[in-house]
């Protein structure tokens, strides 16, 4: 390596020289996108996609894409802010009580009339209050996101348990309709939680390669007291990325509470498991440094795939959570074997 | 005039008195090594003149003028740029985006701001043209060698363009065809008229590339000598208190 550009730099000008190695990289664009968790996890799909198209004749049924793609949105969504907690190298348990909280919390606003922008308002100022919580408690009181997360949860569902007095809320005062279109309906065919996934994850494709916010969030998890050194305000950062994964399950709570068109203190309840999930199917790396936004709807788009071939293929549905464990082992074990060939 | 100037620099940390007044002076274009065992003060020093903790007593003058540091970042606008023992680099980011960590250049398309990749790479692969390191700007610095990473690491510090660079053991854990990269590493950046204090346990890098040498034993400088007249066996007497004073 060295001695081949050393001869080649006998004939050519030291410009030159800079120039080639300036725009020299390890590898193409479509060489580092196979390279990427999400990359083989989307091959993993498709190849199911195509079993499933022979075993079930309603697999590929504009219905069943439909709901496939909806129960996975609300999952994506939540992961995609996740993805950006589990690249800080922490870990948010909370998300799931949060969902029943801001669920809870919106459809009490709405159940006393006063209309969809304010209990929209209300659950999203609900999950950046905890957002902002946990953040604070993790990035300048340093306790383990581990443990003030996990905390959370118990406390989150259980004001939800408080507020909601423990009862079902499904009036929502003069915006029902508009709030159960919301989340319930679609769009040119497309489920509306799945326009907002959609979106959200150009939004955050773009932040993750884009914005320096996304740079920093992405240096802290790869060296913490490296981004601080230079000058990274790490501690504003890490509650702002805390905020961030609350206000995305905020989001997922109002969606799917328009969708269910009611709400129990029990919205949420353990999907925080399947969110962590999904993430990690999807390329995250809980030692922090790593993300991808794709990784998160195709995460989440993977463990609905499962459920629902396992449920078409006639496979006792106690099969279900096994499945969804075992790939989310094997697409950790898929990422060791790969950073193996690497080094 | 001098660049840096200590003036009576002391430290304690409760009833440890790591520094006890040490006097130094550094001048534009001159690399003095600072050397001295374990335990000698040597980081202390390093950590006040970088501003991760202010001295309990003393001055410090940066060209005459009497200088405060609270933070890194106030010796950073001083114009003083470290290169720390683990280089502080993050190995999940390429070589461009660790030389700009933190001073990103950005565009901006109406009030949206946004990372200006190609500027970042045309000016990374400058700075490691001007250090003549076969260092890319894409490359994740995960699969660099030691001396490439030195070399991002210290392309840091010339962002800036800084009056003084301050290097702790940068060839402590490279192999020695690195170490004599980084050694000319350090010789371009006095050509160019930076000051240079380098922190180093390897005597042979010290007397290759530095002016002049100052040795700390118990907190106290012990002596700081022009290269030419001491040599690798006084200073290392210096160091482990064979000899008293120099």
């Amino acid at each position: 390596m060295t001695d081949t550009t050393e001869k080649q730099g006998a004939a050519r000008s030291h410009a030159e020289i800079d120039d080639s190695i300036t725009s020299r990289s390890e590898m193409t664009a479509l060489q580092a996108a196979i390279r990427t968790q999400p990359f083989w996890v989307f091959v993993a799909i498709i190849a199911i996609g195509i079993v499933m198209n022979f075993v079930s004749d309603v697999f590929l049924s504009e219905r069943n894409l439909f709901n496939i793609t909806r129960n996975f949105a609300f999952f994506g969504i939540m992961a995609l802010g996740m993805s950006a907690v589990i690249c800080t190298a922490g870990i948010d348990l909370s998300v799931g009580s949060l969902m029943g909280l801001a669920g809870i919390v919106a459809g009490l606003v709405m159940q006393a009339g006063y209309g969809i922008v304010f209990g929209f308002l209300a659950c999203m100022a609900t999950a950046a209050t905890v957002g902002f919580v946990n953040g604070v408690l993790i990035a300048y009181l340093r306790m383990a996101p581990f443990v003030v997360t996990l905390g959370m949860l118990a406390m989150a569902r259980s004001i939800a348990m408080v507020v909601s007095n423990n009862k079902m809320i499904y009036e929502f005062g003069p915006d029902q309709d508009l709030f159960e279109w919301i989340g319930g309906e679609s769009v040119i065919g497309v489920p509306n939680p799945v326009w907002v996934l959609i979106i959200l994850t150009a939004v955050f494709w773009w932040v993750w390669r884009y914005s320096i916010w996304g740079r920093w969030v992405i240096a802290i998890g790869g060296n913490a007291h490296a981004a601080k050194l230079a000058g990274i305000p790490v501690e504003r950062v890490v509650v702002s990325v805390y905020m961030l994964s609350s206000l995305c399950a905020g989001l997922a709570a109002f969606l799917m509470v328009g969708w269910f068109g009611s709400v129990t203190n029990a919205l949420g309840l353990t999907y925080e498991l399947n969110v962590i999930a999904a993430s990690v199917i999807g390329g995250a790396n809980l030692m922090g440094g790593v993300v991808y936004a794709v990784g998160a709807p195709i995460g989440a788009a993977l463990m609905e795939l499962i459920r629902n071939s396992l449920l078409l293929a006639g496979i006792d549905a106690l099969w279900q959570q096994f499945f969804v464990g075992l790939f989310l082992i094997l697409a950790v074990l898929l990422e060791q074997i790969r950073n193996r060939g690497r080094q | 005039m001098s660049l840096l100037e200590l003036d009576g620099i002391t430290k304690s940390f409760g009833a440890i008195h790591a520094l006890q007044g040490i006097d130094l002076t550094v001048a534009a274009g001159e690399a003095v090594g600072l050397m001295g065992d374990n335990g000698a003060g040597k980081s202390t020093l390093m950590k006040i003149i970088a501003g991760n903790f202010p001295p309990t007593g003393g001055r410090l003058r940066i060209e005459g003028q009497e200088v405060h540091f609270h933070k890194p970042l106030d010796a950073r606008e001083n114009g003083i740029e470290i290169v720390y023992q683990d280089l502080a680099l993050c190995d999940n980011l390429t070589a461009a985006a660790n030389v700009f960590l933190g001073r990103e250049l950005k565009k901006s398309f109406g009030p949206i701001r946004y990372l200006d990749y190609r500027n970042m790479y045309r000016r990374a692969g400058e700075l490691f043209g001007e250090l003549k390191s076969e260092t890319r700007p894409r490359d994740l610095v995960r699969q660099m060698s030691g001396g490439q990473r030195q070399a991002v690491a210290i392309a840091r510090t010339r962002l800036s363009d800084p009056k003084l660079v301050l290097m702790d053991e940068p060839t402590a854990a490279i192999s020695v065809r690195q170490v004599a990269e980084v050694l000319a590493l350090i010789e371009r950046l006095k050509e160019t008229g930076h000051a240079v204090i380098l922190v180093s346990h390897r005597m042979p890098d010290v007397f290759a590339v530095c002016d002049r040498v100052a040795v700390l034993r118990r907190g106290a400088k012990v002596a700081d000598k022009h290269i030419g007249e001491t040599s690798p066996e006084e200073v290392t007497g210096l160091i482990t208190g064979a000899i008293e004073h120099a």
